[in-house]
């Protein structure tokens, strides 16, 4: 690992060119050098220690850890939460960013802030204010309760607190799109008799599902390995609420570091995948728009 | 950006009033349900909460960890990006999406990768207890696994920025017998420094927010290895709601200054909004 990083840095060194230039800026070997030496530090080793931690567990005692009914519980609750509250931010977040940018409003501009929030808020706060909102004494529980709808404790409370981690990602990259779009063509087809439904569906649509899909699986992805804002809300009931970071900190502070960093390998891989549809959706865009321009 | 605002009807006014309810409930209850909690039995009950020792070791281990995390990632982002966005080279895409990579990682297992390693039954367990070093459990642990998490703030936001200066003025400065670093001090650095502050201003607020990560590597010691969100985890499951929001508002409160200075510098520098939803 340590030879080939170095093989990298010397092979970049010797090909490093300035950007659009034929005079070389300095600096190149020593900046590549200190940069390569401190990802593979921090983040590269470290992660590749976690892969082969788990292959000392051989295949068979592997897929018996992620296998397990409780284990996987927790995996079927994390991703299928995740994915339940990227659909309901995919339309509560294009409602939000069309009014932001399409509407006057007053305090329009601290909405907009505010937007922001969830990635600002430390995830333990947003933890145990949500927890205390929606127990059955809180502001929101106490009239939810009533109607027989039991939201802390339950996977309910898990959909609401990545509801409110995934909000940003599905709004702030919808936002530009939108801002984007020449509201003529709407005009136009309205003029031309479409409805408000049609035009949704034919115009606008077609205009921002790549990037409602981006964002959703960004939302999706950051979801997946949330802790601190949703064990507070989730009650961590085994077999019901409790979510895959949960497993894997359960797994440690039992000292069963080998099933722990199963459970890790799987929702790095997973994680991992995510990330290159989300940068395959992203090129695929970016050749989408130059192709239109 | 001049959005074009369309007539209000009925239909845009359902969808507005949808969207502001939505924004309400979910994002500013909760931001607003902190403070009313912090306060619930009174201000003395409030700076009591602040005052308790255990709080303040908390909010100063916070404070330490921030103050040695932000430089190092800031550092590394500069580093960075003057070596992905004034040269050429393979592989550039690669190292832009490893450096990213941390983004990508669940907060507990970006804990679980540096209890592998340097834990008791890590890698390097053996031989650190052979040394009496205290990794795991104790404050450099704690301080790793912040790093990893904040790791790609700075890089993130410097690299696009760069790669839209260019070089020419570098070039200009070094052809007039600049140093190379004296390119960087007087040319690069004036042109990216709202862009660092942007970095910096995310960085801080995730590094001292940080709560999964850190409740892997830290065990929990009170006064020791407590930072500020580990010690609201304590106080909410030792059902202590005024102490446990007590603490929670200074974190709130430096949200909201997060959050209004990024407003600012965005209205004033419109650059540096690109992007913005992979910056988690």
């Amino acid at each position: 690992m340590n030879t080939a990083v170095g093989a990298v840095e010397v092979s970049n060194a010797r090909r490093g060119r300035p950007v659009r230039g034929f005079r070389v800026l300095p600096g190149f070997g020593l900046t590549m050098g200190i940069t390569l030496t401190y990802l593979s530090l921090i983040v590269l080793i470290p992660l590749a220690a976690a892969f082969l931690r788990s292959s000392t567990l051989g295949p068979e005692r592997f897929w018996q850890v992620v296998t397990a009914p409780r284990v996987l519980a927790s995996l079927r609750l994390s991703f299928g939460a995740s994915l339940i509250a990227a659909v309901i931010n995919a339309v509560f977040g294009f409602i939000i960013a069309w009014a932001l940018t399409r509407r006057q409003f007053p305090l329009r501009r601290m909405f907009d802030a505010i937007i922001d929030l969830p990635f600002a808020l430390p995830t333990a706060v947003a933890g145990i204010a949500l927890a205390a909102l929606y127990s059955s004494t809180g502001w929101i529980g106490r009239w939810l309760e009533p109607l027989g709808i039991k939201v802390a404790y339950t996977p309910v409370g898990v959909v609401v607190a990545l509801c409110f981690i995934g909000l940003p990602f599905v709004v702030r990259t919808l936002q530009p799109v939108l801002a984007d779009l020449d509201h003529e063509v709407e005009r136009a087809a309205e003029t031309l008799g479409a409805s408000r439904l049609q035009i949704f569906r034919w115009v606008v649509l077609p205009a921002i599902w790549p990037a409602l899909l981006t964002g959703c699986a960004l939302a999706f992805s950051r979801s997946v390995g949330e802790y601190g804002s949703v064990i507070f809300i989730a009650g961590n009931i085994p077999m019901v609420s409790e979510i895959a970071p949960l497993m894997i900190m359960t797994k440690l502070e039992q000292y069963q570091y080998a099933e722990a960093t199963a459970i890790a390998v799987v929702m790095l891989a997973a994680s991992f995948g995510m990330m290159l549809l989300i940068n395959g959706l992203q090129l695929w865009i970016q050749r989408r728009q130059r192709s239109r321009s | 950006m001049k959005p074009t605002m369309i007539p209000a009807s009925l239909g845009s006014g359902l969808a507005l009033t949808v969207a502001l309810l939505y924004l309400g409930v979910l994002v500013a209850l909760p931001l607003a349900v902190v403070f009313i909690e912090a306060f619930a039995r009174g201000g003395s009950a409030y700076l009591a909460a602040l005052a308790d020792p255990d709080a303040r070791s908390a909010l100063r281990l916070t404070l330490l960890v921030a103050s040695v995390t932000v430089p190092m990632n800031l550092v590394f982002g500069v580093t960075a990006s003057w070596a992905i966005a004034k040269f050429e080279f393979r592989g550039k895409n690669m190292l832009i999406t490893l450096i990213d990579l941390p983004f990508a990682v669940s907060p507990v297992i970006s804990g679980l990768i540096y209890v592998l390693v340097f834990g008791a039954r890590g890698w390097l367990g053996p031989w650190l207890i052979a040394h009496n070093i205290h990794i795991i459990f104790a404050v450099p642990g704690i301080i790793l696994a912040t790093t990893f998490v904040t790791f790609p703030f700075v890089a993130r936001e410097l690299i696009p920025l760069m790669q839209a200066q260019g070089t020419e003025e570098e070039q200009t400065a070094i052809s007039l017998g600049a140093s190379g670093w004296q390119a960087f001090r007087h040319v690069t650095l004036p042109n990216i420094r709202w862009g660092l502050l942007y970095g910096v201003l995310l960085c801080n607020a995730r590094a001292m927010g940080e709560f999964g990560a850190v409740s892997v590597v830290s065990g929990h010691i009170r006064g020791l290895t407590n930072t500020l969100p580990l010690h609201i985890e304590i106080l909410h499951n030792e059902y202590n709601p005024v102490a446990a929001f007590s603490c929670a508002s200074l974190l709130a409160l430096l949200a909201l200054i997060t959050l209004i200075a990024k407003t600012i510098l965005e209205r004033h520098h419109p650059e540096l909004r690109t992007g913005l939803a992979r910056r988690t």
